[in-house]
């Protein structure tokens, strides 16, 4: 450790004002800041004695987005290698083929390993285009502007790459993440300064600018050709019964279901959950805002019912384990930036969203999913939200006297 | 009565004036820095939409159509041509009494809102209603409800983007996107939030 410390401290000169490699000072700054902690104190008479700074918080974020990512890796393999099993296809064609090939993987659905390095070699293609082309900008923008180079990042990428399909075109997802952190983030002037969340603007984009490819039945598993409806399509299609018949709640619960990669298993996020509410870092607020606004607006659903729409009758249960539910509930909604900033508000924004995604999954017939429009609707009332609280408050003490 | 709900859920969320049409842009752009005075001016629309689309709606049903005018005796005029200016006058008039109301009663309103008032009346999304609700053949109570919704989802969408412009002092926008331009990107993607309702048909 003390070589690495002794050849940063060597370097860092020539990355100060006048030296020769000025204009990559935050790419030096990226990687110093990741192995020690800034030796920078305060000068002033308030201090707070804490290494958890902005960096660690989404360093741990992104570890946190661990469990799901594998879970999701295994359960794209396991859905591919399973219809492949049933369609009589022996083997992966192209650059995944040959990916699973070289890590030694097969095609047998009963395999834990040959599941995972399948899943692999459809996830991980994503995470590096994500990585390389959002950090690209990331870059760009912090070497024109002067700003840091932000772990936020390393969450918006992940995050980025965990909801999108397993079969997305590689150029698209370049597009996604490149629309998310430029237009959703950097044009306001980097991490902390956006109002929506950036992995879902980027999604979001995708989603109306290319919705073949991000909706339907043919996306949701890593196999040519076929069609696989997700929890929610079916559930839209047939209603309830229909849905239990074909996949049990534990199923959904587990993950071992059709979806986005990252957002199937609810058991694996909220084990990452748990850990982010235990740490502080996500807000309970805000999770326990989005379950009981879901769970209010999906029981009111169930006593109103209807004759028509089979949606009226899913039961809240059954929304928290399918869809992205609970990927949006414990990393997308938790976003501390484009989330409300008070903790009377945070309930209410929360409540939004559960609000919301209740009443797209519901009632909207051209989305079948409503996470992702739900967190994105009520980002646009966070400060509103924010603002009449504040203004609560005021005319409270006022009135106190 | 569950269809004048929809109705008013439809305009207000799906058929957004603003975010959805994007009508009304010059004073939802310039109106919108502080939360206050959006939100006075989004009331200020709502009042005027309110009156404006009803009583036009009266003028179209009983003046302005084709044979509209036979209760006068005269099945044969068709004064249609005349409704552009008819609809217009009709909000230019209303926006001076509001005018007037406002200087007397609520001066602080009065002054925040400035030279926006007066410009509600070439406000798009007034004449806009007007003409969305001829070109719709809404009737009497219809154009009450339609008028009030596309009133208040304007309102509702100013007052948004007023609170996340204020939130935006916070941020540090490259130079040449400062004030209007990153305000339009800020619009654009608002309205890709409010794309959550597209498609649902009440």
């Amino acid at each position: 450790m003390r070589a690495l410390r002794n050849f940063l401290d060597n370097i860092e000169p020539s990355f100060h004002k006048g030296g020769k490699l000025q204009k990559w000072y935050p790419l030096y700054e990226a990687v110093d800041t990741i192995f020690y902690r800034p030796p920078s104190v305060t000068k002033t008479t308030a201090h707070v004695r804490d290494g958890i700074d902005l960096k660690r918080i989404m360093i741990t974020v992104w570890l946190c987005t661990f469990p799901a990512m594998f879970f999701g890796m295994y359960n794209v393999g396991l859905q591919a290698n399973t219809i492949m099993a049933d369609m009589g296809m022996a083997q992966v064609e192209g650059l995944r083929g040959t990916l699973i090939s070289l890590l030694g993987g097969g095609y047998d659905a009963s395999s834990l390993w040959d599941n995972f390095i399948h899943g692999a070699a459809y996830f991980l293609p994503i995470y590096f285009v994500v990585f390389v082309v959002g950090g690209f900008w990331e870059v760009l923008f912090a070497t024109i502007r002067g700003h840091e180079v932000n772990e936020g990042f390393f969450v918006t990428s992940v995050l980025f790459a965990l909801i999108c399909p397993p079969d997305l075109p590689l150029w698209q997802a370049a597009l996604g993440i490149s629309f998310g952190v430029v237009i959703g983030k950097e044009v306001f002037g980097g991490t902390g300064k956006n109002f929506l969340n950036p992995a879902l603007t980027g999604r979001a984009f995708l989603f109306f600018a290319y919705p073949a490819s991000l909706s339907g039945d043919g996306v949701w598993t890593a196999v040519d050709g076929y069609s696989g409806a997700t929890a929610l399509s079916i559930g839209y299609q047939e209603g309830m019964s229909a849905l239990q018949n074909q996949i049990s709640w534990f199923d959904a619960f587990f993950g071992t279901i059709h979806g986005s990669i990252g957002e199937t298993s609810t058991l694996a996020i909220l084990i990452g959950g748990a850990v982010l509410l235990i740490m502080g870092i996500a807000s309970w607020r805000i999770v326990l805002g989005v379950f009981l606004g879901m769970v209010a607006t999906a029981t009111l659903f169930n006593v109103i019912g209807s004759e028509t729409n089979q949606m009226f009758a899913m039961p809240w249960y059954w929304h928290l384990v399918i869809g992205g539910f609970a990927f949006g509930m414990i990393f997308m909604a938790t976003d501390p930036v484009s989330a409300a900033m008070t903790d009377t508000g945070k309930l209410w924004f929360g409540a939004l969203i559960g609000f919301m995604v209740i009443i797209i999954r519901v009632i909207n017939p051209a989305f079948p999913e409503g996470m992702m429009l739900a967190i994105l609707f009520a980002n646009l009332f966070a400060p509103l939200i924010d603002h009449s609280v504040v203004q609560a408050n005021i005319k409270r003490r006022l009135a106190r006297g | 009565m569950e269809y004048y709900l929809s109705l008013f859920i439809r305009t207000v969320f799906v058929e957004n004036m603003a975010l959805a049409f994007f009508l009304g842009m010059c004073t939802f752009l310039a109106v919108s820095k502080k939360i206050s005075a959006a939100f006075g001016l989004g009331v200020a629309v709502v009042v005027v939409q309110v009156i404006t689309v009803p009583v036009n709606n009266l003028l179209v049903t009983y003046v302005l159509a084709d044979g509209a005018l036979s209760w006068a005796g005269l099945p044969d005029v068709d004064l249609s041509f005349l409704g552009l200016i008819t609809y217009i006058g009709v909000i230019a008039a209303l926006v001076q009494i509001l005018e007037m109301v406002l200087d007397k009663y609520v001066p602080v309103l009065y002054n925040a809102l400035g030279v926006f008032l007066p410009l509600i009346t070439v406000n798009c999304a007034i004449l806009g209603s007007s003409l969305f609700m001829v070109e719709r053949d809404y009737n009497f109570a219809e154009s009450v409800v339609f008028g009030a919704g596309s009133g208040v989802g304007w309102a509702l969408a100013i007052t948004a983007l007023a609170g996340i412009r204020e939130k935006m002092k916070y941020s540090d926008v490259p130079e040449g996107l400062r004030g209007l331009g990153i305000t339009f990107i800020i619009v654009g993607l608002m309205s890709l939030g409010f794309m959550s309702f597209g498609g649902i048909d009440l």
